[in-house]
């Protein structure tokens, strides 16, 4: 992929706070027009990322180039094209949801004056706000406050939307709303940037993705990839486990070694195409006493989990 | 496609010095602060027409709001400057940039971009703004309650001179100009300050110990000194416009002095805020 062809990249990429490593030389590659998910844990460095991405953080060393120029010294000419939603919402509460827009808008150098009112009516519009256009910020719900966030983002016209959390707060139906969101977005050929700790939420609308542990990228590629990066693999209960494994290795199959002493074998699938009915019959023609088979393809969610381990502990 | 055409093209981005001081003014803290400020010319008027005991004590010019009503204004000039104006002052000079990082805005104006230098000078000039208004404030209520409560015929001057009631109000807008000046170097003060931190009630309270430190100083003749380089110095120098001729050393010198310490701590400010990691 040319390099011309990414709306994000970013080179050894590190932050440190004192001895503290929050982000450690990582290698993002977000292509023009994709959905990218950005996915990790509580406290895996995205936000600390995406800072360095908009040019509030400066790096350690490494790079970050956005829209092809370099951050955070190209902030004047590139943020203008990228809408953002950062750790949250933030916003006056003594103003109204509009007021507040116009406030935020009126920073932007390249956002007309002349039709300051007429965005922000849009922007509320598309995110279901215009109801509580006037009403004071400080009387807003935590999930209108993330709406207002959004339609802060989509003020004017972007090339690229960095979305840092975007359904954190929401119900259900703002969830999907905002996927709906984000999908017509994406289909006007805007690039989006979203992370997310909860891989469900943004896994149906993703193109790509790349998952953050413990500071460093610990996986990145298209949906499809990271699926097969997780292999399918088959599991036999048998109490024959020698001869099984000798049938399965003849299928080019990997037999994991045995881990308990129910007599269960994980054997991961080798590069040919392998069906599974044919395994059983050649298990059984081989004389293996075949007490339970299966056929399993992880889900991105088992390859998440065992990427960034399943505890509830922040790492660190 | 038309947004295009328009980006090539920056507006000068007067739009968010516009929408500072709409911010700033359209908050019910601001209209608190402005009006505690036009309580004191009123106060200090009530009581003198109440008690009809000017003289012999109290404040300078005291003794000469029964003659005439305008005295009210410089009254509670003296008494506002070397306290509630600089409070006033410490919390909008303060809250500048610490407060945006604590309502989470900073970001969101940062990635806009509003650009930093830009920013810093916005919110300066929101300070300076509010300098004049807080000190117009307190003109324009001593000058309307004086008038409605005692004479407002000619004016005698300190130097024993009398001038028309126009001329004296002139003197009344140059003394509202040389104050509003005396609060600069205290908002560049807070503008720095409000650069080094997320809680801006931290911020505000530096800013008004710096003040109440420099008049402190201001005070110890053994520091005799550093006192011309004390921004609170010249503070109380007003009355140099209600003599006849007007002496414009003072003016001249508290200016001068003003501008170094806002180039000083603008510079500063620069300095911290140009390349801060913000995290807030």
């Amino acid at each position: 992929m040319s390099e011309d062809d990414l709306a994000i990249e970013t080179h050894g990429l590190t932050k440190q706070f004192g001895s503290y490593a929050a982000v450690k030389n990582i290698d993002l590659s977000v292509p023009h027009g994709s959905v990218f998910g950005f996915l990790g844990p509580n406290g895996s460095g995205k936000t600390t990322t995406i800072r360095m991405l908009l040019g509030l953080a400066s790096p350690t060393s490494g790079e970050a180039r956005v829209l092809g120029a370099p951050m955070p010294r190209a902030n004047a000419t590139v943020l203008p094209r990228v809408g953002a939603l950062v750790e949250g919402p933030g916003f006056y509460p003594y103003l109204s949801g509009a007021d507040n827009l116009r406030r935020l808008d009126s920073a932007d150098r390249y956002a007309p004056s002349r039709t300051r009112g007429a965005r922000v009516a849009e922007a509320l519009e598309r995110v279901g706000l215009s109801a509580a256009a006037t009403k004071k910020v400080k009387a807003y719900s935590l999930g209108m406050k993330q709406r207002l966030g959004i339609a802060n983002a989509l003020l004017t016209p972007r090339e690229l939307l960095i979305l840092d959390e975007p359904t954190n707060g929401l119900d259900p139906q703002g969830t999907r709303e905002v996927r709906a969101l984000v999908r017509s977005l994406a289909l006007q050929g805007t690039t989006i940037f979203v992370s997310s700790h909860l891989l469900a939420e943004i896994e149906q609308i993703c193109s790509h993705a790349a998952v953050m542990s413990a500071g460093a990228l610990v996986a990145q590629g298209t949906l499809d990839e990271l699926r097969q990066v997780g292999r399918p693999h088959v599991r036999v209960a048998t109490p024959d486990p020698s001869l099984a494994t000798g049938v399965l290795t003849g299928f080019g199959m990997t037999v994991a070694p045995t881990t308990n002493d129910g007599g269960e074998l994980v054997a991961v699938l080798g590069d040919a195409p392998t069906e599974p009915d044919e395994v059983v019959a050649a298990l059984v023609a081989a004389g293996v006493r075949v007490r339970g088979f299966a056929f399993e393809t992880p889900s991105l969610e088992d390859r998440f989990v065992s990427l960034t381990g399943e505890g509830f502990n922040v790492d660190h | 496609m038309t947004t295009d055409l328009v980006r090539t093209r920056p507006s000068a981005g007067l739009a968010l010095l516009g929408t500072e001081l709409g911010v700033l003014f359209r908050r019910k803290r601001t209209w608190a602060m402005l009006a505690a400020l036009a309580a004191v010319p009123i106060l200090i008027a009530i009581a003198v027409r109440v008690t009809h005991s000017s003289s012999g004590g109290g404040p300078a010019f005291l003794d000469r709001i029964e003659n005439n009503g305008l005295f009210v204004v410089f009254v509670a000039l003296g008494v506002c400057v070397p306290l509630f104006l600089p409070l006033t002052v410490g919390v909008v000079a303060g809250d500048t940039i610490a407060g945006e990082a604590s309502h989470g805005t900073l970001r969101y104006l940062l990635i806009a971009p509003a650009g930093r230098i830009r920013l810093l000078a916005v919110k300066y000039v929101g300070a300076a703004a509010f300098s004049l208004a807080a000190t117009l404030v307190v003109c324009i209520a001593g000058a309307l309650i004086g008038f409605a409560l005692f004479p407002s015929g000619s004016v005698a001057l300190l130097s024993g001179d009398t001038v028309s009631i126009a001329d004296a109000l002139g003197r009344s807008l140059l003394i509202a100009m040389y104050v509003t000046i005396s609060l600069l170097g205290l908002s560049a003060i807070g503008l720095f300050l409000s650069t080094l931190t997320d809680v801006p009630v931290g911020a505000m309270a530096a800013t008004i110990i710096f003040s109440v430190a420099s008049e402190v100083l201001d005070q110890l003749p053994q520091l005799a000194w550093l006192h011309p380089w004390l921004f609170s110095n010249y503070w109380l120098g007003f009355g140099d416009f209600l003599r006849d001729p007007i002496s414009w050393t003072a003016f001249g010198q508290n200016a001068a002095l003003q501008a170094g310490y806002i180039v000083v701590f603008a510079a500063l400010a620069y300095g911290r805020f140009a390349a801060k990691d913000i995290l807030s």
